[in-house]
């Protein structure tokens, strides 16, 4: 109450207030509070710089190339002359893939273990999905280089090379070296490793459906099919798009499992097991090899195009997620 | 009724298909899993011994271990660590006790939220454009900085939750014995979600022991045994990159090593930050 407020007179006024100082904790106070607002907008600054960075260091190559820097496929060092088109088309094809072998088996891992594994089994194949999901990807990138390829070579590539007749379709899609590395084993390398972290995010959506929800259908004599794709899946369908589309931004801009296998060609990919590139794996390939200022310039626009591609998918991810209400 | 039975036989043999691919995929998804475990195990324990953990890195053909890139990994983790629990515990506080609420909340929570899985190539090439490039030299302190980048956004959205977990009763009970909030938070909430915060910050280590992306133009590598953060600085991820992508047999073996040391360290640190997340809901 400030002064003006007290009526004037008619009232026993008690002793005029002490100005008190205030108390010894009020400045800590405030300088943790200031402290704690500091911090949260040192992440708005860190992604604010992230993509300042990302202009300044492309504007020369977007200068110089416009728009045509995201259509052309000539890729050349030498005469100084580049185009995205190449690896652009190989991030979102590899993703594409991936996540189309990925989807189908993350669900049925899901379904599996919220509806059909016996109790004993539910918490021990739970936790496994979970720490894989933490393994770091390059990893899923050696076993890939050296695992998988020569089987991949052996047991898929040359049977279907060699099946495809001449002039075919199957012939135009299976074109390429047979060393295992390419476009293809890239997607199913990237697929593999979306897949645990998928199916332990899907795991997480199916459990938050109310029991009561389940049993009624089941209760209706609905099959363990009609209560999941009727009932279960409808009920988080937000979240689990969500969820999907979290997976595939991984997959967009994952380095190190696709580098070591795709072959890391510039063109543009021309048949399943072609060599190819992503943006993550070019500028990994080429970033501390780069001598020209044009080359740096162009491999930070490829960068930029990488974040506007993965934040526009993540940031969709994260609106569906919470309009699910969930927080994973 | 025999359209019915009918019906019911075309339902039943629906459902009998899910269950089948369910299981099917179930265990497609794990052996191929436990493939990769497999081929880490028996191919990364050939080269595992003493020699890894007290030799640097060889010249091809000759005998080494992986100790520079370790000790130099665990430097520049250990400091990634300590910028990001700061700036992470204090963001995360932020959200959850002061301004979590307003729209500059949301708008911070959800960028926090994107940046959680961001790719990780691009904290690189920022890292190489603030702290790289204007001094002309690659270092491990970059190393450290564009590792802490992606600790941040894991630790500030734990911290947030723990954080909101926790009792308002407890607050209101430090409040009305006449405590400023601040020190409400420090000393009662923070204490009682104590093994909520350790065990985001070990997630966040989790995530950032086996990163190799961001240190291909920041720390890049160093061959010999080196403290000093200043200059290039070996590193296991970077190590295993090199090395696998080498045609020397002897490099290549001791990149599994190296992906097997890193794998472990991710496992158990992981097991570790679950037993203390489990501790925390019991208390």
């Amino acid at each position: 109450m400030t002064d003006q407020a007290l009526p004037a007179a008619g009232r026993s006024m008690p002793d005029k207030p002490t100005r008190r100082s205030s108390p010894r904790g009020a400045l800590v106070g405030q300088v943790f509070e200031g402290l704690c607002f500091a911090a949260a907008t040192a992440l708005l600054v860190a992604l604010g710089g992230l993509i300042f960075s990302l202009v300044l260091g492309g504007w020369p190559a977007m200068k110089t190339f416009g728009i045509g820097f995201l259509f052309s496929t000539t890729w050349n060092p030498v005469t100084d002359v580049y185009g995205a088109a190449g690896p652009v088309v190989g991030t979102l094809v590899t993703a594409a893939v991936a996540l189309i072998i990925a989807l189908p088996i993350a669900g049925g891992v899901a379904f599996f273990l919220t509806e059909l594994c016996p109790a004993a089994l539910r918490r021990p194949i739970g936790t496994a999905v979970e720490l894989l999901a933490g393994i770091p990807s390059i990893v899923y990138g050696m076993w890939g280089l050296f695992v998988f390829a020569p089987l991949f070579s052996k047991f898929i590539q040359l049977p279907l090379m060699s099946a495809a007749a001449p002039g075919s379709l199957l012939e135009k899609l299976t074109t390429g070296v047979p060393n295992g590395s390419g476009i293809l084993s890239a997607s199913i390398i990237l697929a593999i490793m979306i897949l645990p972290f998928m199916a332990a995010t899907l795991r997480e959506l199916l459990l938050t459906v109310p029991p009561t929800v389940r049993e009624s259908a089941y209760g209706l004599g609905a099959t363990t099919a009609e209560v999941v794709m009727s009932v279960t899946l409808p009920y988080v369908r937000t979240g689990a798009i969500g969820a999907v589309m979290l997976g595939l931004g991984r997959a967009l801009g994952e380095t190190m499992a696709v580098t070591f296998i795709i072959g890391n060609s510039h063109g543009f990919p021309k048949s399943m097991f072609d060599s190819g590139s992503t943006i993550a794996s070019t500028i990994a390939n080429e970033f501390t090899e780069a001598t020209s200022p044009m080359h740096v310039s162009a491999l930070i626009a490829l960068g930029l195009v990488l974040f506007v591609i993965t934040f526009t998918v993540l940031g969709l991810a994260r609106l569906m997620l919470r309009m699910q209400g969930a927080r994973l | 009724m025999s359209a019915s039975a009918a019906k019911v036989a075309r339902r039943r043999l629906t459902n009998v298909v899910f269950e089948a691919f369910c299981v099917v995929v179930t265990v497609v998804a794990l052996a191929a899993l436990a493939a990769i475990l497999w081929s880490l195990l028996s191919k990364g324990i050939v080269g595992l011994n003493l020699d890894t953990f007290t030799l640097s890195t060889p010249a091809p053909g000759s005998r080494g271990g992986l100790a520079n890139a370790i000790v130099g990994s665990i430097m520049m983790c250990l400091l990634a660590m300590v910028m990001s629990v700061v700036v992470g515990v204090l963001a995360g506080t932020w959200l959850a006790e002061y301004g979590g609420r307003s729209a500059y909340g949301s708008v911070v929570r959800f960028l926090n939220d994107v940046l959680l899985s961001a790719p990780s190539i691009l904290v690189g090439l920022f890292v190489y454009e603030i702290l790289v490039a204007p001094f002309h030299s690659f270092s491990g302190f970059a190393g450290s900085v564009a590792l802490a980048l992606l600790a941040v956004p894991v630790i500030t959205r734990t911290t947030e939750d723990v954080l909101s977990l926790q009792a308002a009763t407890l607050r209101e009970a430090g409040v009305a014995l006449g405590a400023p909030l601040s020190y409400v938070i420090r000393t009662i909430i923070w204490r009682s979600a104590r093994s909520g915060l350790l065990t985001g910050a070990l997630l966040a280590f989790a995530r950032i022991s086996g990163e190799t992306a961001p240190l291909l133009f920041t720390a890049l590598n160093n061959q010999f045994f080196s403290l000093d953060l200043r200059g290039q600085t070996a590193n296991l991820p970077i190590v295993i990159y090199n090395f696998a992508l080498s045609a020397q047999e002897d490099w290549q073996r001791l990149a599994w090593t190296g992906a097997l040391l890193i794998a472990a360290t991710v496992l158990a640190v992981t097991v570790v930050a679950r037993i203390v997340a489990k501790e925390q809901r019991r208390s």
